[in-house]
């Protein structure tokens, strides 16, 4: 299958679509055809931006370039997954929480993808590792935002039980377990419910761009397979790390609940 | 301050003068820059959790983490559980019940007997009697008194002056954060 590579023209009658929004916005007194324009430009300029990038750091094939796209990429999910959760912890060990889970989770995912099952050559190769640690990166971050705010929005309310069982003597872990075990649960269902749509109710958007793109739909899913797979390990790794460590820094050494260290 | 083995000090104060913080400041579940001794073990030489096995806080108000009374007990404690639950005049049928359908005092007794059965050195109890009829408040204090004879430590927080005269071999009182002498 010949690949039909799309023309500024094509993209201007699609943009027609976006125009049908805004008319319907005005029209129906909605009040979002502003924000409508906005996000549709805002969306084109920074595809058109990463589309350039990406052309160039491929052409670059340089471990250090890819190295620096992929930090900016993990920087940015990080602050999302600390920024996303209606409350947060004292000096922004959020965002501590937030970039340590988040790059562990992904560079564990990605190495482990990349050296078993692609295994590119070079093994950085950015055409590979970029979309990689992006797709990665959608799913962690989803999984890690809500897993944290489950936490740290739960805490105040699970504080009676939790201190309860601190008084018995157990340990932080324990006192704190139904709520982590309950964050952790909440982090994984989207990739749950991902996994369990996929190719029923949903096709997902890599294999169908890689269709799209004319390989053959075999090809596709397999890659797709490979993808879910890294997703659900790299999200309940996320999770993990996100709830226990919120919850670590919930408590003092002397294994006491400080929600003082709640904002 | 010093308490000996078998022996129980009542807290007596106004409301909000400090003898719940007293209590969890004991228990280490807030900073606190006094010294507790345990015996010659101090309370920062022992990790917090081993310290609060043996030093236990039960709040006037306990906090429950699982839906049924059952869930909240060890299964190697379940038989001295009931035993205590019956010498508190509960009901039989109580460790199947839901938290959320038990009265204050239910919750209160049992919150007591989750404490005892894992046999602490101390029990820091705070207004342990505050939601019971009077039948309930003597079953409490006699089983309170038979483990004061079998060597506990008592810290009883307390606005009943009859029960701190009952129960208690030293007293205590706070006003406004500080102890005043007896």
């Amino acid at each position: 299958m010949k690949t039909i590579l799309l023309h500024p023209t094509d993209l201007s009658i699609a943009a027609s679509l976006v125009i049908v929004d805004i008319a319907l916005s005005i029209f129906l007194r909605l009040g979002l055809h502003k924000q409508i324009a906005i996000a549709a430009t805002r969306m084109v300029v920074q595809l058109v931006m990463i589309g350039y990038v990406l052309k160039f750091v491929f052409a670059l094939n340089n471990p250090a370039a890819t190295g620096l796209i992929v930090m900016i990429m993990v920087l940015v999910a990080a602050r999302e997954v600390a920024a996303r959760p209606d409350r947060s912890l004292v000096h922004g060990q959020n965002y501590l929480i937030g970039l340590v889970s988040v790059a562990g989770a992904t560079t564990l995912a990605s190495v482990f993808a990349l050296i078993t099952a692609i295994r590119p050559d070079p093994w950085f190769d950015p055409h590979y590792t970029i979309p990689l640690v992006g797709i990665i990166l959608g799913s962690v971050l989803n999984a890690g935002s809500i897993a944290l705010d489950g936490v740290l929005s739960g805490v105040e309310a699970a504080q009676p039980g939790i201190e309860a069982r601190l008084m018995l003597g157990h340990p932080y872990w324990s006192a704190m377990a139904t709520l982590i075990r309950g964050s952790i649960r909440r982090g994984m269902v989207p990739i749950i419910n991902q996994m369990s749509a996929a190719g029923i109710i949903t096709l997902p958007g890599i294999m169908t761009g890689q269709i799209l793109a004319g390989l053959d739909p075999v090809e596709a899913v397999k890659y797709q397979i490979l993808l879910m797979f890294l997703l659900s390990g790299a999200s309940g790794l996320v999770a993990v790390a996100v709830a226990y460590s919120a919850a670590w820094r919930l408590t003092d050494g002397r294994q006491r609940l400080r929600l003082d260290q709640l904002r | 301050m010093s308490i000996d083995r078998g022996t129980c000090l009542t807290v007596t104060g106004a409301s909000g003068s400090g003898k719940s913080v007293f209590l969890r400041m004991v228990a280490d579940m807030d900073a606190a820059e006094g010294k507790v001794l345990l015996g010659d073990e101090d309370r920062t030489t022992m990790p917090a959790p081993q310290w609060r096995q043996k030093v236990t806080l039960v709040p006037a108000q306990a906090g429950w983490w699982a839906p049924t009374v059952a869930e909240h007990f060890e299964e190697k404690n379940k038989t001295t559980a009931t035993e205590l639950a019956r010498q508190l005049r509960l009901p039989e049928d109580i460790f199947s019940r839901q938290v959320l359908r038990l009265s204050t005092g239910e919750r209160q007794r049992l919150a007591l007997i989750r404490a005892l059965v894992a046999k602490p050195a101390v029990l820091l109890l705070d207004e342990p009697t505050s939601s019971l009829d009077q039948e309930s408040v003597a079953a409490v204090e006699s089983l309170l008194a038979s483990e004061l004879e079998r060597g506990l430590v008592l810290i009883l927080v307390t606005h009943d002056p009859a029960q701190a005269e009952r129960l208690g071999n030293q007293t205590m009182h706070i006003k406004d954060g500080k102890v005043l002498p007896a």
